[in-house]
């Protein structure tokens, strides 16, 4: 196992991408239509010059707390940590975000930096709904009128989650296009944004896409990681052994590790299953695929041998997801990240553990961090200590878990 | 090494067009669709219709800078089995009868990224492909495959769009060759058109900065948008009024490969009309 190190050379950083071409190592880049670069280019020039603005810091931290209720707690599970015998086990409570989960960080960031463009039109992605909700969120608190594309399918699934974004005013549009899910639904965003290039801004919802996104979602979602280093060394007075976090496109547990990554802390991100990598039905980019080309980055993506893109399959529509931010496909490559699957049904389980040993009703996505969690914490002494990132609320997913239980609602 | 120095068929083909005063057609199938083998033939018979270049699409699951007609029409290819293999023989085989119409791939990188771009460079040349268009490549990923494809012989040919400003505009132009392709719309293939006017205006602009031809393309679909465009520009190019076509005839009941031909081929000779005066 390649975790508990430091760079090998105390000059070198893992901390440090991506480089001006956006580039972490070989993924990452711009891959995009030329219709698009110079507004990349604008994005990217207008991001560098609010990072060093402290207005914009400053509105970012005010909303941060006031708005959506940071810091979320960092929460020893001791009833949970018992059960398990093993290592102590603190979550990291995202799920208590306003809109109950971490996509919320990142939507409050990039709108801020889309009203400071003058920009008045946004469009999102979203596959289970999350990262629509919570842009339709702050369009709604920032007066932008919101256009958010969904997979036809997942509109289905996700009931609840549309009608939610309706209720805040966005306009939720089917995408047929492709096979309906949510890398169709990126498609249709980037072909909205390409035919409307002078007033609108696209949230991206996970650190993957072109140059600036998986950097810029990477900085807005590491007050996370900034939170909990802070709690976890009020609370402990060291930081932690391990750091374990669900991974789709991989934006919650980027948050949580990258303040980490130059630290002596065993970092694993865990990516769906789904029915069993050897199926072929599964999400996990890192484990059953390889590098590629998609949605504007190099990245692991699942693919067929020909380069064509295959769909996704998890329990989860929020890791549903056939690629993973280039930061992860980098830190994968150097082994400086551990990068584990869980099945659909191990996830199941622990959404069941989280709900009966610590009254809390997790998300699905975050019940697969459990899953693994669950799996290493009795390996580990008393002493150690794992965080994992809570990064949503399970609301979404009753219906869901009862198909799966076979309990009729 | 450079195959320039045996035959340019794009220089020389835009050549011809200028001497012949007129503006040329350049049409756009997708290699597979609906089926390998009514492609094929398809794409044998556009040079005697009036395509006097050929963009081939190289099928792909996501393709993020196309409207809903070319979308369709590579997941046709795709379930008919189309490759980039495929397409490549496909090539083979037309330059066995025409090697005078200038053949251009275009698509997205990662099927070429997952055959090898040095292995298809070398492959590309051999079966007689002339020139590439990569939507998701823009100059800030040359080394990717621009660099190599250019190296060996082959054409990279750019998209300039309306939102092209003038300094990005010499950044485009810097590793380009054989054509320029005007987007003339800001906005995915087969949708809306532009206005003659602003097509002219931005066509002038872009002379000021390369001699190389310009092709306009994007939302022309008709004959007389064909004749409008030829007017002021060096190429006109049609993809997605093609595509609907053999769409409409690859999705009924009882698909019928003859009237599909004659119908996709009836309407190019109709829009290489409005090349002609």
């Amino acid at each position: 196992m390649a975790s508990h190190q430091s760079p090998a050379n105390p000059l070198e950083s893992y901390r440090s991408g991506p480089d001006e071409r956006g580039h972490f190592g070989i993924f990452g880049g711009r891959f995009v239509a030329e219709t698009l670069m110079p507004l990349i280019l604008e994005l990217e020039a207008a991001y560098e010059e609010a990072k060093q603005s402290p207005e914009f810091q400053r509105d970012f931290d005010y909303y941060a707390a006031h708005y959506i209720g940071r810091p979320s707690p960092l929460y020893f599970a001791e009833s949970l940590t018992k059960r398990l015998g093993g290592a102590k086990i603190y979550f990291k409570r995202d799920e208590l975000n306003h809109t109950g989960a971490h996509k919320i960080n990142n939507t409050l960031g990039q709108i801020l930096l889309a009203k400071r463009m003058g920009k008045t039109r946004i469009i999102a992605e979203t596959g289970a709904g999350q990262h629509g909700v919570a842009t339709a969120t702050v369009c709604a608190l920032f007066d932008l009128p919101c256009v958010v594309y969904m997979g036809a399918t997942d509109i289905e699934r996700q009931a609840p989650n549309v009608f939610r974004m309706k209720l805040l005013g966005a306009e939720v549009v089917p995408v047929t296009s492709g096979t309906g899910t949510l890398k169709d639904a990126m498609n249709d965003a980037l072909r909205d944004w390409v035919a409307n290039v002078d007033n609108t801004f696209y949230i991206i919802g996970t650190v993957a896409g072109p140059h600036p996104y998986p950097m810029m979602v990477r900085d807005f979602q590491s007050v996370i990681g900034n939170e909990t280093k802070e709690q976890i060394l009020a609370a402990e007075g060291r930081l932690p052994d391990a750091l374990v976090a669900c991974i789709g496109g991989g934006s919650n547990a980027m948050g949580l590790f990258h303040p980490f990554l130059d630290d002596p802390v065993r970092i694993v991100g865990v990516e769906a299953g789904g029915l069993g990598v050897e199926t072929g039905k599964h999400a996990a980019s890192l484990t059953g695929g390889h590098p590629g080309v998609l949605h504007g980055n190099r990245t692991y993506l699942l693919q067929d041998p020909d380069g064509q893109i295959i769909d996704a399959h998890s329990i989860s529509a929020g890791l549903d997801y056939p690629g993973i931010g280039p930061e992860h496909a980098w830190l994968f490559d150097q082994q400086r990240v551990d990068y584990v699957s869980v099945t659909d049904e191990e996830a199941l389980e622990a959404f069941k553990l989280c709900c009966e040993t610590e009254g809390i009703i997790p998300a699905l996505e975050p019940a697969h961090a459990l899953a693994h969690v669950s799996k290493l914490a009795p390996q580990m002494s008393p002493d150690e200590i794992i965080v994992m990132n809570l990064c949503g609320r399970g609301d979404k997913d009753i219906f869901t878990v009862a198909e799966a239980l076979g309990v009729k609602l | 090494m450079s195959t320039e120095a045996k035959t340019d068929r794009l220089n020389k083909r835009f050549s011809e067009l200028k001497e012949s005063g007129r503006a040329g057609l350049v049409t756009f199938i997708t290699a597979g669709d609906p089926s390998i083998e009514i492609s094929q033939q398809l794409l044998d018979a556009l040079p005697d219709s009036g395509a006097d270049v050929i963009e081939i699409g190289m099928p792909f699951s996501d393709p993020m800078a196309d409207g809903p007609a070319i979308q369709a029409a590579s997941l046709r290819a795709l379930s008919a089995g189309a490759s980039l293999a495929g397409t490549l023989e496909m090539v083979k085989r037309f330059r066995e009868k025409d090697s005078e119409t200038p053949i251009i791939l275009m698509g997205y990188f990662n099927p070429i990224y997952q055959y090898g771009s040095s292995r298809f460079v070398n492959d590309a040349i051999s079966v007689g492909v002339d020139g590439l268009i990569l939507v998701d490549l823009p100059p800030e990923e040359d080394d990717e495959l621009c660099d190599p494809a250019r190296t060996a012989g082959l054409h990279w040919i750019r998209l300039v769009t309306p939102t092209t400003d003038p300094e990005r505009l010499r950044t485009v132009l810097a590793n380009s060759s054989g054509f320029v392709y005007y987007v003339s719309i800001a906005g995915i293939t087969g949708t809306k058109a532009a206005s003659v006017g602003s097509v002219a205006d931005a066509v002038s602009r872009i002379k000021d900065t390369t001699a190389l031809p310009i092709a306009v393309g994007f939302g022309i679909r008709t004959p007389e948008q064909v004749r409008n465009v030829a007017a002021v520009a060096d190429a006109v190019v049609v993809g997605s009024a093609i595509v609907e076509t053999i769409e409409q005839h690859a999705t009924g009941d009882r698909p019928d490969p003859e009237s599909l031909k004659a119908q996709v081929l009836t309407l190019v000779k109709n829009l290489a009309a409005g090349t002609r005066r």
